[in-house]
């Protein structure tokens, strides 16, 4: 580990803190209708999407219509991306002529882009074509994410209101968010990301013979446009194979900032909105503050991990330590502009968050390194985690951590001056079981299955178990990163993996929903002394430790036959 | 009624927001960029004698032992731009261990003294890293030199002059892109037919 490696850590969390208070009261602004300097040019563009799908923007919706009107939305786009992809053959923007997708990795690629998983069993380089990454890939990177951020908005104003029955409209929300919040940083920082040599064109693909004389066909495409709502919109589906890895799709050590603070924002700044819109700023700042010890305990391991790099590789010969001119550390599958620093980062970020883009390999990672990420995945994504969906998951931790408090010094739990009764705790439950639940018995079956589920296996020994137990984590916590050697493009593994990242999708929205409609209707208790504070760094502890709990006591017997012994048996010399 | 009105919103939104978002912002995106970046915006490709031999991000290979030799690639065939990836290849698999094994003992041929760096001997993420770290170039100045009976010092200035530092100052790692120091290499000092 380097001084400077530790000064771009610090700067990329430093970055995050400043950014959350600024987006956070921006999105309070535009989610309570009050006036932002965007009106003039976005009000009339809103009123006219209105006025052409028959929107009544004043009307509200219960809890029950609202989680309809995600599921119809996300289940018709989800429809059309399936059908882009089977007809792209005889659609146009199509110059290398890829034909249709195939049904199953068409219908795997649509459900991991509605659920904002983007988990990808194809490489998008030899298989999309620039319609389909454009209006199908790129498009569910806006509203998947979009979609999220209005359900969080959702939760927030079932917390917030008293005696209502309603949350607020669903499409006014989706709107709103899309308009307001994901197309000025698009468009903005699609054209930074240019300035630095991401790549926007629709060229057919160049063909260069090189300097000594082999030939090379240089893939092309608009990528800047998607990769920036890519990372902003926590998706994580490169527009090539190698993700932001990939020179076209990330350049520069200063485009990979950008990059992983793209990943934290807008779920960084929601933290900042429950605290404005609740009128308990300090209740926002104490859950932020335990999103970044999580971050930052995570990163450190791995940090450490990959600077230490892998003894099997210095007993071959290779010379593993950091210093002048050379980052040291594991090397494999990382890319030297971004070195051992920027990718521990990156890879604690975008596990955390539930982006899933990576900029070197998880399956060449250490064991303890790659266990960063495999953990991460499996606290279900509230370390700020997708735009939205880490702010509504984390609500259901912090019920649980009321509950617990409550049931400690023996008093009806409140939260912002609503009791928490038996309703919420099921549905906090119901969202913490089911995503064990499917990670763990869809693990199970396929590490018992020679046929269809360990003949995908790249890595043999016990990485080959990781591999199959990340498939599963990343698909139910819609993170879309992989433990790359597992070959996920075959019917077992497109229909599992599709069926876990939309049970991981819409079993994570709809309780939640459930208990914002719960909680909004009622009354507000005033706080008393037996009242447990949510604004505290006690607070923050006692959260930290309900999710690392829940997370370690779910995980730790399929991680410690998985990394954890790999990482004993690396360090005796095993190989496999 | 509420369903099947909420269907309708459902499907009418979806070719709207596709309209504006899948179509008129990347293309809006497009034109722009073609306009202010155009060099960017293309992958940065090289031409030589009016033929195009590569992109500035983009690695090639290079096996001759007066060339600079970048990363390997694990690419399908190496250095494939039109399907990029790693080896994925675990920290316990044998076939990594031996696979670097083969690759050291090729680099101590070139270089007996020094320590082989670790960027030298392991794929990249995207099969296409267009840099080597200075010590990995470093390592390669004494055989690159007595291939083109150049002078080390010679070779090592141009190395330097080519080395990227940190951006901005500390983002990022010192890089040295591979391509342009072998073409500045056969500028300055064309190889020995």
């Amino acid at each position: 580990m380097t001084t400077n490696g530790w000064l771009q850590i610090a700067c990329f969390l430093l970055a995050i803190l400043a950014v959350t208070p600024l987006l956070g009261a921006y999105m309070t602004r535009v989610f309570t209708r009050q006036h932002t300097w965007l009106d003039p040019l976005l009000g009339p563009t809103e009123r006219f999407i209105y006025r052409v799908t028959g929107v009544d923007g004043r009307r509200e919706m219960r809890w029950t219509e609202y989680a309809v009107a995600v599921l119809l939305f996300s289940g018709v786009s989800m429809l059309v991306l399936y059908a882009l992809q089977r007809l792209q053959g005889v659609l146009p923007w199509n110059p290398q002529r890829f034909g249709g997708v195939a049904p199953a990795l068409a219908f795997n690629t649509a459900a991991s882009f509605a659920t904002n998983t983007n988990w990808q069993a194809y490489a998008g380089e030899s298989t999309m074509s620039y319609l389909t990454q454009m209006a199908g890939l790129a498009y569910q990177n806006f509203v998947s994410a979009a979609t999220g951020i209005a359900v969080a908005i959702a939760v927030i104003r079932g917390i917030a209101q008293r005696e209502r029955e309603t949350l607020g409209n669903f499409w006014v929300d989706l709107v709103r968010a899309t308009l307001w919040v994901l197309l000025p940083i698009a468009i903005v920082g699609a054209l930074f990301l240019v300035s630095q040599g991401v790549v926007q064109n629709l060229r057919p693909y160049d063909t260069a013979r090189t300097v000594e004389g082999a030939t090379q066909v240089i893939a092309q495409g608009p990528v800047a446009s998607q990769e920036i709502i890519k990372q902003f919109g926590t998706n994580g589906g490169g527009f090539f194979n190698a993700n932001s890895a990939h020179p076209f799709e990330n350049p520069t050590p200063l485009t990979n900032f950008v990059e992983m603070l793209g990943i934290f924002a807008i779920s960084a700044g929601l933290t900042y909105t429950l605290g404005s819109m609740t009128g308990s700023r300090r209740h926002g700042w104490a859950i932020w503050a335990a999103m970044a010890v999580l971050c930052l305990a995570g990163v450190t391991v791995t940090y450490w991990a990959e600077a230490h790099g892998n003894p099997l590789l210095s007993a071959a010969g290779a010379d593993q330590t950091p210093g002048i001119g050379s980052s040291g550390g594991n090397m494999e599958g990382k890319e030297v502009r971004f070195g051992i620093a920027n990718t521990a980062l990156f890879s604690t970020v975008t596990t955390d968050a539930s982006c899933g883009a990576i900029n070197g390999w998880f399956d060449s990672f250490t064991p303890v390194g790659g266990l960063v990420p495999l953990a991460n995945l499996q606290l279900s994504e509230v370390v700020f985690g997708g735009v939205g969906a880490g702010l509504y998951g984390v609500v259901v931790y912090v019920v649980l951590s009321v509950f617990i408090a409550g049931l400690m010094v023996g008093r009806t739990p409140e939260y912002l001056g609503k009791k928490i009764q038996a309703f919420e705790v099921q549905m906090a439950m119901l969202t913490v079981l089911v995503f064990s639940l499917v990670i763990l018995t869809f693990t199970a079956v396929a590490s018992v299955s020679p046929g269809v589920g360990t003949s995908s296996i790249l890595n043999p020994g016990p990485h080959g178990l990781s591999e199959i137990l990340y498939a599963y984590s990343s698909g139910a916590a819609n993170n879309g990163s992989a433990f790359g050697g597992l070959n996920a493009n075959t019917p077992w593994y497109n229909t599992t993996i599709g069926l876990t990242m939309l049970v991981g999708r819409f079993f994570m929205i709809i309780p939640p929903l459930a208990m914002a409609g719960s909680l909004s209707r009622k009354k507000p208790v005033p706080p008393s002394l037996g009242t447990f504070p949510v604004t505290t760094p006690l607070f923050t502890a006692l959260l930290v430790g309900v999710i690392v709990i829940v997370g370690a006591l779910t995980f730790f017997p399929a991680l410690s036959l998985g990394p954890i012994v790999e990482h004993f048996l690396m360090q005796s010399g095993r190989v496999f | 009624m509420m369903f099947a009105s909420l269907l309708r919103i459902a499907c009418l939104m979806t070719i709207v927001t596709t309209l504006l978002l899948g179509i008129a912002y990347p293309l809006g995106i497009t034109a722009v960029a073609q306009m202010v970046f155009p060099d960017r915006a293309n992958g940065q490709l090289i031409e030589r004698e009016g033929a195009l031999i590569g992109s500035r991000l983009i690695g090639q290979g290079f096996a001759a032992p007066g060339y600079f030799h970048p990363r390997p690639s694990a690419t399908a065939t190496p250095y494939d731009a039109a399907n990029s990836g790693g080896s994925q290849l675990g920290p316990t698999n044998r076939t990594l261990i031996d696979t670097v094994k083969t690759r050291v003992d090729a680099a101590r041929k070139d270089n007996p003294t020094a320590p082989v760096p670790i960027d030298l001997v392991t794929a990249s993420a995207s099969g296409l890293d267009p840099d080597l770290s200075p010590a990995a170039a470093a390592f390669q100045v004494p055989r690159v030199a007595r291939a083109r009976g150049m002078s080390e010092t010679d070779v090592r200035r141009l190395v330097a002059a080519h080395t990227d530092g940190r951006q901005l100052g500390f983002f990022g790692e010192p890089r040295v892109n591979v391509l342009e120091l072998n073409l500045a290499l056969d500028r300055a000092h064309p190889m020995p037919k």
